[in-house]
């Protein structure tokens, strides 16, 4: 516990300005007033919000906090918690959320969703009606706490002025800490507006029923060492968690001494370098080829800070039976949960992982990491290279991103949104540093992308960020282009069209035998659009003009979109088709 | 950890992994919201609570929830995990039969006339255990306490001579094998790291007190 705040300091130390605003102290003060307060206490610099009746007291009291915390008004609440998200994946901080009650607090609850099962901190403040009204059916309230407890965290309503410091630093400490998520905090309006007798803010360090780090168990690493030094076929998956626990450097040293070789789920990716040698690739539904085969023939598997959702499982009565599964995770609900570990160790990756790699043995697995180059050739020969450098007229997304590769040379940011152009990204973007792949994992939320991509930049705003975006996903939040407008945040958007609802398009062909049901998309001229909102834009689909048109987007100051129509009816491959085994993945 | 997918008793009917009845205590801040998030953990798996209670527990502040469940040992090992990961939850364990002493409240009200003229009373409150809470001129109201056969029996025995109303309680029961949650909380309030090991070696005991 004591550590991981620790960590959050020594982050903040880094990213923030160097003069930290100066804290009210006792006083009397409004509840409006003690949360941007508690905001301050926490180093919180930027809100995504949209105000409306009930959280106008704290919009009220913002007015005079604007020097010091920077609010970032969206053109949708949903475009706002999708942009904390891309803020709090990219910065590896919190991001914060301000919604009024009703309408505004219900368009939070897919965003929320998302966090939470993507494991993102976030504490979201929503306004609600004076708390003599609850209950009453009054114009814009909604059960905003009961809607929304299976989808946070933790999540309270404050009814009393007095209750929000202690809440707030409650909330902040629940959302970071542990296995982080979001977080939801209903502020009745009477207790935005009352005065209260402020006694200071106090970071919350533990709470009696809430055990987010426990003391690692070092028998249990005795163990997984010891299973790991008799294999002959080991094999790490890794997820998120490395990230999430700021344990890359950890990680790394892990793999390069026991010189095992290592599959990442998406969520995970960008952890350790595309290009680092022990790095083999993607797992899942379309991830690669040797990852997912060997899968089923590694003797030990390592599962480090993921969690076998079935996008990476395929069928689970036929993964990886044969193989000795050592389990490390924070959440222990996450143990057994899916695949049954033989060794599970509970406990934070940043100091499991190092006490694992001093019991292991220095090794190299030179004819097993061998067999992943094999599959690798293979499937480099009948799908990557087809992708990549495609014979037919038309432009494939995999190109694109090889292009954008090419260009920005693995350091950008790589938001996407939910379907083929997601898979392709993950699968052919070049990553040089960790946080760098921001997509929606968990629960596939088609209109992410854009917002998230905005929310990164703020989030990173030393790197360049690029949405990636399909056309069925862009037209579900393509409104946040008015926040672009109105920041001026730089924000590189590429739509890759393929006029088609492509994912679903795909499985149509594959599984319903071609019966395209209400996947033919039409789109509106994005780049009139972008040029309405005032951001420059550009359409190409000759692949000749591919290059030229991605150097001018990142040569322009300032956002750009940038539509490429690609191949209509192409399919994402390898695919590891429903029901079936990872074993079973299909290269066309 | 331990490989065995056990219940909690070796030789319980768990082994074959049926279905069974399990009795899930929870220790937890009584926290206004709560029951909802312990609650939907059972809906979203479509799981039927049998029974739920909620009471004070031995420790001031702290709730105790009792929940009945008919599943097999592997579900009810990760909706335990699900209630105890919330923040507000202290410690879950789960039980089978076997392993608790458990007591059900029944009252039942029938009619005076008919109960004073048809049944023997003497007979009724000796053989059921059962009690005269209420005698009215138009009414009375006995209670009884016991396992759900028990109370059952005595609707069955009731019913040909008119029950007007039953009820029964939610299940309460006490675990034979726990020490009590005082040590527990103790480890808990004192806040260190270390304590916290201590459970975690909970992990190796499942088949006693499920616990993380």
């Amino acid at each position: 516990m004591i550590n991981s705040i620790l960590d959050v300091e020594e982050q903040i130390v880094v990213k923030q300005k160097p003069a930290k605003p100066a804290l009210q102290g006792p006083g009397i003060m409004s509840g409006a007033q003690a949360v941007l307060e508690a905001f301050l206490a926490e180093d919180v610099d930027t809100i995504f919000g949209y105000p409306g009746g009930a959280i106008m007291p704290i919009y009220d009291a913002l007015y005079d906090y604007q020097e010091k915390l920077k609010h970032i008004l969206v053109r949708h609440e949903q475009g706002g918690i999708h942009a904390a998200q891309g803020y709090a994946r990219a910065s590896g901080r919190t991001g914060v959320v301000f919604a009024t009650s009703g309408p505004g607090a219900t368009n939070l609850v897919t965003g929320l969703a998302d966090a939470m099962i993507d494991s993102t901190p976030l504490v979201c403040i929503t306004g609600q009606v004076f708390a003599h009204l609850l209950g009453t059916d009054a114009f814009q309230e909604v059960d905003v706490v009961n809607i929304t407890t299976p989808v946070t965290k933790w999540n309270y309503q404050v009814t009393d002025a007095s209750e929000i410091p202690l809440v707030l630093s409650k909330a902040f400490y629940i959302a970071k800490t542990g296995r982080p998520g979001p977080v939801l905090i209903d502020i009745t309006k009477n207790a935005q507006l009352d005065k209260f007798s402020y006694e200071g803010y106090k970071r919350c360090d533990h709470i009696r029923s809430y055990r987010p780090k426990p003391v690692i168990r070092k028998e249990y690493i005795e163990e997984a060492a010891k299973l790991i030094n008799e294999a002959k076929k080991p094999f790490v998956l890794w997820g998120q968690g490395v990230i999430l626990g700021k344990a890359e450097k950890e990680f790394k040293a892990f793999l390069e001494k026991s010189g095992i070789p290592a599959a990442w789920t998406i969520l995970g990716a960008s952890a350790i370098p595309t290009d680092h040698p022990l790095n083999v690739g993607m797992l899942g539904m379309h991830g690669n080829y040797g990852p997912n085969v060997l899968t089923n023939e590694c003797d030990v598997m390592i599962a480090i800070g993921m969690r076998f959702d079935d996008r990476v499982t395929g069928r689970l009565d036929k993964y990886a039976k044969q193989a000795k599964v050592i389990h490390l995770d924070i959440d222990p609900s996450e143990i057994d949960k899916n695949v049954k570990a033989t060794v599970g160790v509970w406990g934070d990756c940043k100091e499991t992982l190092p006490i694992l790699t001093k019991l292991v043995e220095q090794k190299e697995h030179t004819e097993w990491l061998e067999k992943f180059h094999e599959y690798s050739k293979k499937e480099t020969e009948l799908v990557i290279y087809p992708e990549l450098n495609p014979t037919g007229e038309k432009l494939t997304m995999g190109e694109v991103i090889n292009q954008i590769n090419l260009l920005t040379k693995g350091d950008a940011i790589m938001v996407t949104d939910v379907g083929q152009h997601q898979m392709v990204t993950c699968r052919y973007a070049k990553f040089n540093q960790s946080k760098s792949n921001i997509t929606s994992g968990g629960a596939g939320t088609m209109g992410f992308g854009l917002p998230a991509a905005i929310g990164a930049k703020f989030g990173a705003p030393e790197r360049t960020v690029i949405a990636i975006v399909g056309d069925g996903g862009i037209q579900m939040t393509i409104q946040e282009l008015g926040t672009i407008m109105q920041t001026e945040v730089n924000v590189k958007i590429v739509i890759l069209n393929n006029e088609f609802l492509g994912m679903v398009r795909q499985w149509q062909q594959l599984f319903h035998d071609k019966r395209y049901s209400f996947v033919d998309i039409t789109s509106p001229d994005y780049v009139t659009v972008a040029k309405g909102y005032g951001i420059a834009g550009r359409k190409v689909s000759a692949r000749g003009d591919l290059q030229p048109a991605l150097q001018e987007m990142f040569n322009h100051n300032g956002s750009y979109l940038l539509e490429v129509m690609v191949a209509k009816e192409d399919n994402v491959f390898p695919m590891v088709p429903q029901g079936c085994s990872v074993a079973e993945i299909r290269l066309a | 950890m331990d490989k065995k997918n056990t219940g909690n008793v070796s030789g319980s009917p768990s082994l074959t992994g049926g279905k069974q009845e399990y009795t899930i205590t929870v220790y937890a801040e009584n926290q206004v919201g709560l029951l909802v998030r312990i609650a939907i953990i059972f809906s979203r798996r479509k799981i039927n609570i049998e029974s739920i209670n909620s009471s004070p527990s031995e420790i001031e502040s702290i709730s105790r929830f009792t929940i009945v469940i008919h599943e097999t040992v592997d579900v009810v090992k990760k909706v335990a995990r699900q209630i105890e990961k919330q923040v507000e939850v202290l410690k879950v364990y789960f039980n089978t039969n076997d392993e608790i002493v458990w007591q059900e409240l029944a009252m039942y009200k029938v009619s005076t006339d008919q109960i004073a003229e048809k049944v023997q009373v003497e007979r009724l409150l000796r053989e059921y255990g059962a009690r005269a809470v209420v005698i009215r001129k138009d009414y009375t109201v006995f209670e009884t306490s016991g396992h759900r056969e028990e109370t059952d029996r005595l609707i069955s025995f009731l019913s040909p001579y008119g029950l007007i109303e039953f009820v029964r309680s939610a299940r309460v029961a006490i675990i034979k094998a726990s020490h009590g949650f005082h040590d527990k909380l103790k480890e808990f309030e004192e806040a260190e790291p270390g304590e916290e090991a201590v459970e975690n070696e909970y992990l190796n005991k499942q088949e006693e007190v499920f616990t993380m």
